[in-house]
């Protein structure tokens, strides 16, 4: 199922003028803003298919900074974020690539800050709803909707049982998952979403554990 | 879980129970949330809805510049008593093109599957309702009928320009509020899924090809158009007209037109109106 509740259907609340190309976005930078933590230094901002050809009309320019900046999608705010992230100290930058995406509403964000750098790829399937394509090079399938964790780890056995058992012992039960490599026996990305919010010490147990590189959690 | 229109007339039917009932239960069923709970939301829905239908008809102008001000027109036009068809459905008129000229303006609105096509539900209902006399409480229930055809709609097409063209936008719109209309005016199920499948069908093929890659020409008029072709639907299956294409294959009709669709035409603006003199001048302008 693509579309899981009625108030993606009847919803979001938003700011015009698009829900694809505007609330969409805003979803697609605060999801990345969640991902990094932080707020960055530099933006990029890449724009494929449909977003690449009508974003300023869509002002999914302002919608996606919005969204790094925190912003929900029916926050007044948006149409001048751009402003307020030069404010900020945030250097900003949008490229119109002429790659054919497979989904026609794709962008690709990289953040960084000092040595710490993320890049994740979003489609925005229409109606506000959005899905994290990749992250940091590996295909992911992320909703947005639920509590999620992002566990890079070494890619051997016995990891993702690990992981799975602790949150069993925790009572979360996962709604879905998704395991994600490069190449053999180098990193992997396991991808958790979960019905409960996972906590911060269960967050710390995990990245103690062994073969766990780094734990990126996505509590609502 | 229903999966498509066959299924939830049938839990409907079975249960004896309203459209929106049914739902309302998957939505409580699917988020834990009360009945309550959900209901509230969608009422703040519905206030959202309200407010943006009476504030275009104030004047409104669209973040570009390029449009705004007809709903006002519309209005007063109504008011002059003039027209050559029922207030109602002039009313749903400017509620739809009010809607939509808030959206360009950077206003807010609920979209309803999406923003571009966020006045035709609203402005059904709302007209509906006056005629009905119907409280807000009730009205604002069947947001949840219309909600009910779009998730499907949604999960066997869908709802983006850039996916499936204009049909799946105000064509979505228009064939949710076309079901809602039915219940709200004491329809059947099976009437409400007729007049999804016929105001569904009257849109096949709608390219999405606005000026400039703005939700502004054709999108405001065309919500309005939505509006009317859902009443106009709503009323065929209260008199008991029935499509003959089977529901949810009107459906995957549009899927399948969408599909074939070029992207020139999925909300590129790079043919059609916004390949227009027109649309090349207000590009240009704009961009």
């Amino acid at each position: 199922m693509k579309y899981r509740s009625v108030f993606d259907i009847i919803g979001p609340v938003m700011v015009g003028p698009s829900s694809s190309h505007t609330a969409g976005p805003v979803r697609i930078g605060q999801i990345a803003r969640r991902l990094f933590d932080a707020q960055p230094e530099k933006v990029v901002v890449r724009l494929y298919g449909s977003f690449a050809e009508t974003y300023k009309g869509h002002a999914s320019d302002v919608a996606v900074i919005g969204g790094i900046l925190n912003y929900e999608t029916d926050d007044p705010r948006i149409p001048e974020s751009l402003v307020t992230a030069m404010d900020l100290g945030i250097d900003v930058t949008f490229l119109k690539e002429e790659a054919i995406p497979e989904h026609p509403n794709t962008m690709k964000i990289s953040m960084t800050k000092g040595d710490d750098k993320l890049d994740i790829a979003a489609i925005s399937i229409g109606g506000g709803v959005v899905r994290i394509t990749e992250l940091n090079g590996f295909p992911l399938k992320l909703s947005g909707e639920n509590p999620a964790i992002l566990v890079f780890h070494k890619d051997v056995y016995g990891v993702i049982a690990g992981v799975a058992s602790n949150l069993a012992m925790n009572k979360i039960n996962i709604s879905g998952m998704n395991v994600s490599r490069i190449e053999k026996g180098d990193v992997a990305l396991m991808t958790i979403e979960t019905d409960q919010p996972v906590s911060h010490n269960l967050i710390n147990a995990i990245t103690k554990m062994e073969n766990i590189i780094r734990v990126i959690t996505l509590n609502e | 879980m229903f999966k498509n229109v066959q299924e939830l007339v049938q839990q409907a039917e079975s249960q004896k129970k309203k459209l929106y009932e049914i739902m309302i239960d998957q939505e409580t069923e699917l988020t834990e949330r009360s009945r309550k709970e959900v209901i509230s939301a969608m009422d703040r829905q519905f206030q959202v809805m309200k407010s943006s239908a009476m504030k275009g008809i104030e004047g409104v102008t669209s973040y570009s510049g390029m449009t705004g001000g007809d709903a006002k027109k519309v209005d007063e036009y109504i008011r002059n008593g003039k027209y050559l068809t029922d207030p109602i459905l002039l009313k749903a008129v400017s509620y739809a093109i009010s809607i939509n000229e808030v959206n360009a303006s950077m206003g807010l609105i609920c979209a309803s599957p999406t923003a571009g096509s966020s006045g035709v539900l609203p402005a059904v209902v709302l007209a509906v309702q006056e005629k009905l006399g119907m409280d807000d409480e009730q009205a604002m229930l069947h947001l949840f009928t219309a909600g009910a055809f779009g998730f499907v709609i949604a999960n066997n097409a869908f709802i983006s320009g850039a996916a499936g063209g204009c049909q799946a936008e105000i064509g979505s719109a228009s064939a949710m509020a076309a079901a809602a209309a039915v219940e709200m005016a004491g329809g059947t199920p099976n009437q409400a899924a007729h007049a999804m499948a016929m105001a569904l069908k009257n849109m096949l093929g709608l390219t999405c090809d606005p000026l400039a890659g703005l939700v502004e020409v054709p999108c405001i008029k065309r919500n309005a158009a939505g509006a009317s072709n859902a009443i106009m639907a709503a009323e065929m299956a209260l008199a008991g007209v029935e499509s003959k294409v089977p529901w949810d294959e009107v459906i995957s009709s549009m899927y399948n037109i969408g599909l074939l669709m070029p992207v020139t035409l999925r909300e590129t603006s790079l043919a059609g109106l916004a390949a227009t003199e027109t649309g090349k001048m207000w590009k240009e302008k704009l961009l």
